[in-house]
């Protein structure tokens, strides 16, 4: 009992996320900065900024619209985003989870934080909230599919294995997945879901901040704002861990093998990153096509590929 | 307005800031966006310019307040989640400036809100504005 606890607030769990998730944030960041030969903030700058929404800073709650749903939208997607990034690193750290089909399960998790956001934004009685709140859940409709697909993929290349643990066990006998033709066409694919679904360039039209002023965003304050960032922080460490996992062989604590499981991580975050940095704000109108049209295709053509065994 | 020790340390590491343009000519919007850039970077100070008041710790105010800027104004400040610092950037918002005898003139800006800091100049160079807020991040 006292170690499951442990596995689910300490390590692997809430506050191992946590810190992780805030020194990529910083990664990032400084990768930003580094882009636009700027300086960029201090290692410490996105704990600083989670304190201070948390600490200081006051709570204003919408006049209009529905309160507690406001408040407990933030809640709910800090619990999605947590227990999806536990189902992820347990098979990493060699520990069964217990049952068969938990990529599904890691599946409908993931979709819990962008879904919570929108149920949010629509709470709060903003009309750019709410014009945020409609963006975000159509690139969730591009996206959501084309993300099944390629975990479809994931699934027939391991030999209809459902379980992460198997799917890891498969790449240590065969390689990793990337190696394969069909393995780098579902990774472009998958890396550009991750970006819809964390919201960055050329993906943010549901928080525009030229445009629509933070778009979901727009009404927190305060502590309620700390929880968005504080999962937007795990997010952005469960996703890179999900592609390392699923695509690179997953990550291993022994010896020099510490140094590559790091250096898997903060790639996928590097890859992401540099889309982020070179790429303009498309509207929803060309993401939906992107996503319907060409990332699906891309899948596709993967699928079939798999079939002949490439 | 803040007690000292770790809320103010934390407080002053992350000041995120919301630009409230009055009946601006734009000089000082244009100087206060220079601030952002590569040359001038406040980002290493933790600074940000943010889209929305409520994710605001820092009002910085530019150009002359007239009749109707004065209400929006007003709003805003009530809107904004405390504590909140406000800055008075350019002469216009700090004295009223040449617009001061217009009879649409609102009166400059701590005749309508708490000001925290004013940095005169028309426009304020960046390194001014930056020592600015450094001077009122010394003074709390």
């Amino acid at each position: 009992m006292l170690k499951e606890l442990f596995h689910f607030l300490i390590y692997p769990g809430f506050l191992f996320l946590a810190v992780a998730g805030g020194f990529l944030s910083w990664f990032d960041r400084k990768v930003t900065a580094m882009l636009q030969f700027r300086k960029g903030p201090p290692v410490l700058q996105p704990f600083f900024d989670f304190l201070k929404l948390l600490l200081v800073k006051e709570t204003i709650l919408p006049a209009k619209g529905s309160r507690i749903t406001f408040l407990l939208a933030p809640v709910f997607s800090l619990f999605g985003a947590t227990v999806a990034g536990i189902l992820i690193f347990l098979p990493l750290l060699n520990i069964k989870t217990g049952f068969a089909g938990d990529l599904i399960v890691i599946f409908y998790l993931l979709a819990i934080p962008s879904l919570a956001f929108m149920i949010g934004a629509m709470a709060s009685g903003n009309p750019l909230a709410s014009v945020g709140a409609s963006r975000e859940m159509k690139l969730m409709m591009s996206y959501e599919l084309t993300f099944l697909l390629v975990i479809a993929g994931i699934i027939m290349k391991a030999n209809m294995n459902i379980g992460l643990y198997d799917i890891l066990n498969t790449q240590k006998e065969t390689g990793a997945f990337i190696g394969s033709i069909s393995g780098v066409l579902l990774f472009i694919a998958t890396v550009f879901c991750v970006q819809a679904q964390l919201g960055l360039v050329p993906f943010d039209m549901a928080e525009a901040e030229t445009e629509i002023n933070h778009g979901s965003f727009i009404e927190y304050s305060g502590s309620v704002y700390a929880i968005v960032k504080l999962t937007k922080y795990i997010m952005l460490f469960i996703l890179p861990a999900f592609v390392v996992t699923v695509f690179m062989g997953g990550l291993s604590w022994e010896g020099i093998n510490i140094l590559w499981s790091v250096l898997k991580i903060l790639s996928v975050v590097l890859l992401i990153t540099l889309i982020r940095n070179t790429n303009p704000r498309v509207k929803i109108k060309q993401a939906m096509r992107y996503f319907f049209i060409w990332m699906n295709l891309l899948v596709i053509i993967a699928i079939i590929l798999i079939i002949f065994g490439l | 307005m803040l007690k000292l020790g770790f809320k103010s340390y934390i407080f002053k590491k992350s000041l995120w800031l919301f630009h409230f343009g009055g009946a601006s000519c734009n000089n000082c919007d244009i100087e206060i966006l220079d601030c952002l850039t590569p040359r001038y970077d406040v980002e290493r100070f933790g600074m940000l310019l943010v889209g929305s008041v409520r994710h605001a710790d820092v009002l910085l105010i530019s150009g002359s307040i007239n009749q109707k800027d004065k209400v929006r104004l007003l709003e805003i400040y009530k809107q904004a989640p405390k504590p909140i610092l406000v800055v008075a950037i350019g002469a216009c918002s700090c004295t009223g400036g040449i617009f001061a005898e217009g009879n649409v003139f609102a009166g400059p800006v701590d005749k309508i809100i708490p000001v925290d800091a004013y940095i005169p100049g028309c426009p304020p160079k960046p390194e001014a504005i930056l020592a600015g807020i450094f001077k009122l991040l010394k003074k709390k």
